[in-house]
């Protein structure tokens, strides 16, 4: 469909200057591909918001596990612990765009297929939920620990000391991870564009590096900038409104 | 109501924090345990309020032995103890009324419903002089109103025992003297049984009608306060009460 260069069809108005005339020629790529980045937003929004739902109902556990099976914790485990620290590690420690080619066996096994948009979801679930674990652990520890032996002395189960003290004590803080792990996601999601996964990341290298429209690439890098942008400030506004310590 | 017999605990460090340790608090007492730091204090208060279990010896609580009690046994026993902290220990993102409610909500017992958990948050909250303050956050608190919310909060539960760990330790001497004042109406209002771990002397002279003071794990001198506090015999009793530099 865009698949021969246009010269763009603006005409040049030397008094309007420089940078106006810039503007009026991106505008018109905009206008000119506006659906093509429609739909790469979409596809980046879906990827994006599938991931992290996934990932936190993994990651979330795993990271209050950390904490409770550490030395110290409510119920200490060396070895399990040990392991569970090295798995998260290890997959922390792989660059994503080889986890990415590396997961495509268990990726084919779960979707059926190693390319695509829901293809990508895999391994990026994958990549990011012990990022999210070490996230959640983070926050957890930030909580004084005489609230937690306070909790104890009153007799608190240990599934109430969870519930009822570490999470709620720790959401401010959850909540600016959140905003982080959100960010990784979608510049994850960028990479995953190798494998035909769509998105704005896809576009940019389809158009900008494999076509040398530079100005398309500049266009979905100004529209992931405004999406992170958003993120970042509404995230923190949150965080901010919820947490009580900030009187 | 608490009796400690021959109670010694020896970490696994081989460190040995209390040793053949025996005493009788009885209800209605304000008893001290004074001590200067290392002489185990910590120790006894994690014991008394059954945080660790001792390696020997063994503890009458409520007149049942609770020597080896853990676990869910153990909660059991502990509702019966209010505790309140150095540090206040609330939990920053409750306001004061739900702090005060917490004790309550982990209870789990029916006969705490919304209503009577609001009408005893209430009352509590007006005992300890904060009836103003129910829907505050402990941020926007000082420490000693921080603490009368700490003292309401154990107090929530109707224990039989009140357990303080250096109350007035991180407080102003004006403050300290307030926040004594009240466990001290709380023992004469509720004839709650109040035990106080400290290291200053003259939170003992304020209100403990009885004291015991450790030295390194072990009892150096037991008796009435005033006892103690005209006629120390133990040189860690006196330099305790030395303030001379």
């Amino acid at each position: 469909m865009y698949s021969e260069y246009i010269e763009p069809t603006v005409e040049v108005v030397p008094e309007i200057g420089f940078f106006a005339q810039h503007l009026t020629v991106y505008w018109a790529v905009f206008l000119e591909f506006r659906p093509v980045l429609w739909q790469a937003l979409l596809e980046t929004l879906y990827m994006t918001f599938a991931t992290v739902t996934i990932a936190y109902m993994i990651g979330l556990p795993l990271g209050i596990l950390l904490v409770c099976l550490d030395k110290g914790g409510l119920f200490p485990n060396r070895p399990i612990h040990g392991v569970l620290a090295f798995v998260i590690n290890t997959f922390r420690s792989i660059p994503y765009i080889i986890l990415l080619v590396f997961l495509f066996p268990l990726t084919r096994a779960i979707v059926g297929t190693s390319v695509g948009t829901t293809a990508a979801i895999v391994s990026l679930v994958i990549a990011s939920a012990p990022f999210i674990a070490r996230m959640v652990e983070t926050a957890i520890r930030e909580i004084d620990t005489g609230v937690i032996d306070a909790a104890k002395s009153m007799g608190a189960t240990n599934f109430q000391i969870i519930s009822k003290v570490m999470l709620p004590e720790s959401i401010p803080s959850l909540v600016r991870g959140f905003s982080i792990v959100t960010i990784m996601v979608i510049s994850f999601s960028a990479m995953a564009g190798a494998v035909a996964a769509g998105g704005l990341g896809s576009l940019a290298m389809r158009y900008g590096h494999m076509r040398f429209r530079t100005d398309v690439m500049l266009i979905t890098i100004i529209i992931i900038i405004i999406i992170v942008t958003i993120i970042q400030f509404v995230f923190n506004r949150i965080a901010a409104k919820i947490d009580k310590r900030i009187v | 109501m608490i009796k400690l017999e021959n109670v010694s605990k020896v970490f696994a460090t081989g460190e040995k924090a209390l040793d053949d340790v025996s005493l009788n608090i009885e209800k209605g007492d304000i008893f001290g345990i004074v001590g200067r730091s290392g002489a185990g204090k910590s120790t006894m208060l994690k014991i008394i309020g059954l945080l660790e279990q001792p390696t020997s010896g063994t503890i009458c609580m409520l007149g049942s032995d609770v020597s080896n009690v853990k676990g869910s046994q153990a909660n059991v026993i502990k509702r019966n103890i209010g505790t309140v902290f150095q540090g206040y220990n609330l939990l920053m993102q409750r306001s004061v009324a739900k702090n005060i409610a917490f004790p309550m909500e982990l209870r789990r017992n029916p006969r705490y419903t919304k209503q009577e958990m609001g009408r005893r948050c209430a009352e509590l909250a007006e005992l300890v002089g904060l009836g103003d303050k129910l829907n505050a956050y402990p941020a926007s608190l000082s420490g000693g109103q921080m603490q009368r919310v700490a003292i309401a909060r154990a107090l929530a539960t109707e224990p039989q025992i009140l357990l303080c760990d250096e109350p007035t330790s991180a407080l102003d001497t004006c403050t300290s003297k307030e926040i004594l004042g009240l466990l001290r109406d709380i023992n004469a209002k509720l004839g709650m049984t109040i035990v106080i771990i400290t290291h200053d002397m003259q939170v003992i002279k304020a209100i403990c009608t009885r004291t015991v003071v450790l030295d390194i794990g072990r009892v150096a001198e037991m008796g009435n306060t005033a006892q103690v506090l005209e006629n120390p015999k133990h040189p860690a009793t006196q330099l305790l009460l030395d303030f001379n530099v």
